[in-house]
């Protein structure tokens, strides 16, 4: 009796479960929410390139990786934290500061280098204070990042006030703009893919990167087998103030404008195709290609609702939903997943 | 282990004592502090008609806010979208004058109220049914409702022209020297106090937020408790954009946008610890109070007032800091009380 009350809690305590190893390798690869992301995107894209003209092309995908690089660069570091079973709601706050610090540094005739440079400090410090807010006192990191969103916005409309700083350097502005391969592929998408690189090497080829996962499925047994717990959140909460920084300085070039309002609700635009692509928002699961199509393919939703002619708030309201669509359907997976074995080999139901 | 801040029943004595140690004394004294300091500075801040009013009125929205969301924190979940609610509720009400200019006052607390708590009741049911975590179902709800309200409302407004007078002069009147509105936010603080305080209803939300698994294993039905708490604070951002209706005398599509920090700003600086399982209402009435002050004060003492936001930020930030400060102290209290007990 008090046995099902307890594999009820046990069962309510989502998703910490491991790679089901018993299946074969090609439903392992195929049947996940990872694969079934890219799948939609490809599908979504094929409808939307037969169902609206002229959407089929280069022209589109340009704009497309232009308008979702700065998603893509926050979402893998912010996807890190996640998978520890954190999470990072002031990243829209940090684009907003640090595009406020390069505004500012350029308007005091700092030069250009030297104004990045103070945006990045600005990016790595925000992630600081959060990390050791975190680590240091052991706060919730909900709650502090619902604080620092707060705070570093505040910061930004404190500095900025009403003013909009448009005076940048041509060469960055055009270069922040510009194509690699021109009508085709974005400047900045090279950033984006050595980035992306980065924190995939690092979070699935090294020992770093396990830690990570051990993390997020039980922090105690990570702790006892030698997982430096408090120094790994503190990095991966720096590398995402680092990397927010990084979208904060594209988004004031690329757009020309340093105002106050810069990134404003953009942790929506992470952290909703961060769980749609397969990321456990309790922790302990997830994998680069489907944070990546995730992102992609929630860009290319609004990509083509916007084509179509679907206003911006329609757009939001369609993101929104996503996000609470990706929650649920992990939540039904893992029961479907659970119910079946449970079935053959329990004879108690629970 | 997390009852800090929750309310027991002791003798008179024990009571005396707990009132200076109690979270929300801190709380009201800050309160007090700030008022007395931008008073010095600028007499009329308190002691004339404007202002006076002002003191009262201005935070009354906030304060209906701070109360729902401080029903949810308590149950250890958060509700972000209230301020979506706030506006969604205020310009459906808007749309009921404007296709119905002589609907009673009655019948638009009542749209306003079912409105909202039919929002809150969709966020609970995901919270509950789903089981996914409050923030992420609440984060999405906040841009979907806000979504519907701007695909609603677009670039058009309800103006006063559009509100009957007896509705509008509801938000600036007076009885005797207190604003109308003060006295709904006021008797609304005083049902939800005694009810969280006294109601088995209110107990059992407490006892699940300081532990769900516990509060599930004693057979307390979970679920029933945090759509409550959703839904009552749905309700409560309904009420809220009726009265700024009625205060603000219009409404638009971003009507209520970016309330819903400061709703969590004013519960969890007030006490209610974002844990779940502690804190009052009381608090978080206080904690409504002492940020809108704080708001009103800044361009009164010289500050600029586009830093209230940073100073909101680094309020919500100092009581999370402060509750794990106590709660450390008091379970240090409690370990050397047992060892006490041992020898």
């Amino acid at each position: 009796m008090s046995e099902s009350v307890i594999d009820k809690l046990a069962a309510g305590d989502h998703a910490r479960t491991y790679a089901n190893y018993d299946r074969p390798a090609w439903r392992r690869i195929l049947l996940n929410q990872e694969s079934f992301v890219v799948l939609l995107l490809i599908a979504f894209y094929i409808v939307s390139c037969v169902a609206l003209p002229n959407y089929a092309g280069p022209t589109t995908i340009d704009f497309l990786l232009l308008n979702i690089a700065p998603f893509l660069i926050i979402a893998v570091p912010e996807a890190l934290v996640i998978i520890t079973g954190e999470i990072d709601l002031s990243v829209g706050s940090i684009v907003g500061l640090s595009s406020a610090a390069l505004g500012l540094a350029v308007h005091a005739h700092l030069g250009i280098g030297a104004a990045i440079v103070i945006s990045l400090v600005v990016g790595l410090l925000c992630g600081a204070v959060n990390g050791l807010l975190v680590t240091l006192l052991g706060l919730p990191s909900l709650a502090v990042t619902i604080g620092t969103l707060a705070l570093y916005r505040g910061l930004a409309v404190g500095l900025l006030g009403t003013n909009a700083y448009s005076t940048f350097p041509a060469f960055w502005t055009s270069l922040a703009g510009g194509d690699v391969i021109p009508g085709a592929i974005p400047t900045i998408t090279v950033l984006v893919v050595v980035l992306i690189a980065i924190f995939a090497v690092l979070l699935h080829f090294t020992p770093f990167g396990r830690g990570i996962f051990a993390i997020g499925l039980g922090k105690d047994a990570a702790l006892f087998s030698g997982i430096r717990v408090g120094r790994t959140k503190l990095l991966l909460f720096v590398f995402t103030g680092f990397v927010s920084a990084i979208a904060g300085i594209y988004l004031t070039l690329q757009t020309t404008t340093a105002v106050s309002s810069n990134g404003l609700g953009l942790e929506l635009d992470v952290i909703a195709p961060v769980l749609l692509g397969g990321v456990s928002v309790f922790g302990g699961k997830g994998a680069v290609p489907g944070i990546i199509g995730g992102v992609l393919l929630i860009g290319l939703i609004q990509s083509a609702l916007s084509f179509a002619g679907v206003n911006s708030d329609g757009v939001t309201v369609v993101t929104g939903a996503l996000l609470i669509a990706s929650v649920i359907s992990t939540t039904i997976l893992a029961w479907a997943r659970r119910r079946r074995p449970s079935a053959r080999s329990r004879t108690t139901g629970a | 282990m997390t009852a800090t801040g929750m309310p027991h029943r002791a003798g008179f004595g024990a009571g005396v004592g707990r009132v200076f140690r109690a979270r929300e004394t801190g709380i009201l004294i800050a309160f007090l502090a700030v008022t007395a300091i931008a008073t010095g500075v600028n007499p009329t801040f308190v002691f004339s008609t404007d202002g006076w009013r002002n003191l009262l009125l201005t935070p009354t929205l906030l304060i209906l806010l701070a109360i729902g969301e401080a029903m949810v924190i308590i149950t250890r979940n958060v509700d972000l979208s209230v301020g979506s609610i706030f506006g969604l509720s205020a310009w459906t009400c808007g749309q009921v004058y404007l296709a119905f200019p002589h609907a009673p006052i009655v019948v638009i607390f009542i749209v306003g109220i079912v409105c909202g708590a039919l929002l809150g009741l969709v966020n609970g049911l995901i919270v509950t049914i789903a089981k996914v975590p409050a923030l992420v179902v609440t984060l999405g709800t906040l841009y979907i409702y806000r979504g519907i309200a701007v695909l609603w409302a677009g670039s058009n407004l309800i103006d006063p022209d559009n509100l009957p007078s007896d509705f509008q002069s509801l938000g600036h009147t007076s009885i005797w020297i207190i604003p109308k509105l003060t006295i709904i936010a006021v008797v609304v603080a005083v049902i939800a106090g005694w009810a969280l305080r006294n109601l088995r209803a209110g107990r059992e939300m407490y006892a699940i937020g300081s532990d769900p698994a516990a509060a599930t294993l004693y057979g307390l039905r979970t679920r029933r408790r945090v759509l409550t708490a959703f839904i009552l604070s749905g309700a409560l951002a309904g009420l809220t954009g009726v009265l700024f209706l009625s205060y603000n005398a219009g409404a638009s599509s971003q009507s209520g946008s970016g309330y819903e920090l400061l709703a969590v700003a004013a519960a969890v600086v007030g006490g209610v610890a974002i844990f779940g399982g502690s804190g009052t209402i009381l608090g978080a009435v206080i904690g409504a109070l002492l940020l809108n002050t704080i708001s009103n004060a800044l361009p009164v003492v010289g500050i600029p007032d586009v830093w209230q936001q940073a100073i909101t930020g680094a309020l919500i930030i100092a009581a999370i800091i402060l509750d794990r400060v106590l709660l450390l102290r008091s379970t240090r209290k409690l370990v050397i009380a047992e060892e006490a007990s041992h020898v």
